[in-house]
């Protein structure tokens, strides 16, 4: 059940920092834990994000086990052009999941 | 006295034993850890400095610590950030690229950490050279244990 | 803000009477960052989550045919557990909605649905005094909630009031043992790296002292959860809390 909670401006003036607070649901299963039944519990986490704006690159994760469940990431942008601000991630079992908002600069 | 049925019987628990006993996750060393970082770097010199890593020193859980890390200093920009944990079982935590979108070169996040360890933060700026930094910090877990 | 108010009437709820605080107060400065900050805060994957299954009609009708927007629910969740004969729980009623007037199957209590609706339901009261009623007929059951409450329990043979009276405020295993109130419920609790409810609260700590946990939904779990919502009268919701 992948939810996303997005946050970032709507608007910026040019040349400015636009933070960007990201949590996405996703147990990050290290595959380092075992099960009642004594069984470990195989690893899924996600692994690779990126975020673009306007098509240009902003970030791009590797993410490991040490990530903790339902991840938070933080960052930031420098504001140009009005555009798209796109996120999109995929895990172990090549889940994908995504986000986007507009930022309008001006 | 016959040996052979009691002998066996005993190897034959001593080897259920081995296979009963659950094994702990393996711990990185800072040795292993060390090695992964330079291959991170091409064993480039790796100095202290530049790079930020804001953790706290008292863990309450360790199955979520926030932490920040990056470099603030705009120039020579800083391309790539790395954080390890010493002595989680894997020592890679996070490989972050900043692109040319990027605002400032930091990111927020949370980690999870098995036991008091060092954290390790490892950048690469665009003139080629790496800086570190690192905290010492005491992990306790939840009293209880669902 | 938010922080200042819940420190500011935890400092005032300490000075009145027989310092009585949110486990809030007693979490590592890092978790109660995580609970102040929406953005960052775990607990509201499960609420954006119960915004969505509010508007979604089962068997015809959904949350809001009925009650509107959530903002309907402001002051609801401080009230529960709620005496109608016996002592029914925020999940308990989310429930008997849903079957009886929504002729829909009831949600299983640990499952991302129920806590997302009673997120979202309980974030409706954030910031204000739980106001569990107690008074009339509900006397008994308080009282046998108090009694569970006092009752030395599990091979380790504890009550709840020896940790959570007696030796509240002292450190055990680098946490400070908290008075044990049910303000933030259902909670984002890092040890198990998810949301839960006060049912799986409690039964953890049953399996903690060694005893045989008493069954979700069971009287003895409603009892008890009255009592702590009567105990904790005054103290600020605080849905969806952080804890670790």
């Amino acid at each position: 059940m992948a939810r996303v909670l997005l946050h970032m401006k709507k608007t910026a003036a040019p040349g400015e920092i636009v933070e960007v607070k990201l949590l996405i649901s996703h147990p990050m299963e290290s595959g380092q834990r075992k099960d009642e039944t004594g069984q470990m519990v195989k690893r899924n986490i996600i692994h690779s994000f990126r975020c673009t704006y306007n098509g240009a690159e902003v970030l791009r994760l590797d993410l490991h086990p040490a990530i903790a469940a339902n991840p938070y990431l933080a960052f930031s942008l420098r504001a140009e052009k009005s555009g798209t601000v796109e996120m999109r991630w995929v895990d172990d079992e090549g889940a994908e999941g995504s986000a986007s908002a507009p930022l309008e600069v001006g | 006295m016959t040996q052979g049925p009691t002998f066996a019987r005993r190897a034959f628990v001593l080897c259920g034993a081995a296979l009963v006993a659950m094994p702990r996750p393996a711990r990185a060393t800072p040795e292993e850890v060390a090695a992964v970082i330079k291959e991170v770097t091409g064993g480039a010199e790796l100095k202290p400095g530049r790079v930020k890593l804001d953790i706290p020193v008292m863990v309450e859980n360790g199955n979520a610590v926030g932490l920040t890390a990056g470099v603030e200093a705009a120039e020579p920009r800083c391309t790539d950030l790395y954080l390890f944990a010493e002595r989680n079982p894997l020592p890679r935590a996070l490989h972050a690229s900043f692109g040319p979108a990027a605002g400032r070169t930091e990111l927020a996040t949370r980690m999870r950490l098995a036991t008091s360890q060092t954290v390790v933060a490892v950048a690469r700026l665009e003139d080629g050279t790496f800086w570190t930094d690192g905290v010492d910090l005491i992990v306790t877990l939840a009293a209880c244990l669902e | 803000m938010r922080r200042l108010l819940l420190l500011g009437a935890a400092l005032l709820l300490t000075s009145a009477a027989a310092d009585k605080h949110s486990g809030y107060v007693d979490a590592s400065p890092a978790v109660q960052a995580m609970q102040d900050d929406d953005t960052a805060n775990p607990g509201m994957l499960w609420v954006e989550q119960g915004r969505a299954l509010w508007e979604q009609p089962v068997g015809g009708k959904s949350c809001a045919s009925c009650h509107g927007a959530p903002a309907a629910m402001r002051g609801v969740a401080a009230r529960y557990p709620r005496f109608a004969g016996r002592p029914i729980s925020l999940p308990e009623q989310v429930n008997q909605c849903r079957t009886a007037r929504q002729g829909a199957p009831a949600l299983p209590e640990e499952g991302d649905e129920m806590l997302a609706l009673t997120a979202l339901i309980g974030l409706q009261s954030r910031g204000m005094p739980v106001a569990v009623d107690a008074s009339g007929p509900a006397q008994a059951a308080l009282e046998q909630g108090r009694a569970l409450f006092e009752q030395r329990m599990g091979q380790l043979n504890l009550s709840c009031a020896q940790c959570h009276d007696g030796l509240a405020g002292q450190r055990l295993g680098g946490s400070r043992v908290p008075q044990g109130h049910p303000n933030g419920y259902p909670e984002y609790r890092l040890e198990w790296q998810g949301m839960g409810s006060l049912d799986r609260r409690l039964r953890g700590c049953m399996t903690g002292v060694r005893a045989e946990p008493f069954p979700p939904g069971s009287p003895e779990l409603a009892a008890l959860e009255f009592y702590l919502g009567w105990r904790a009268n005054g103290l600020l919701v605080e849905t969806p809390a952080v804890r670790p």
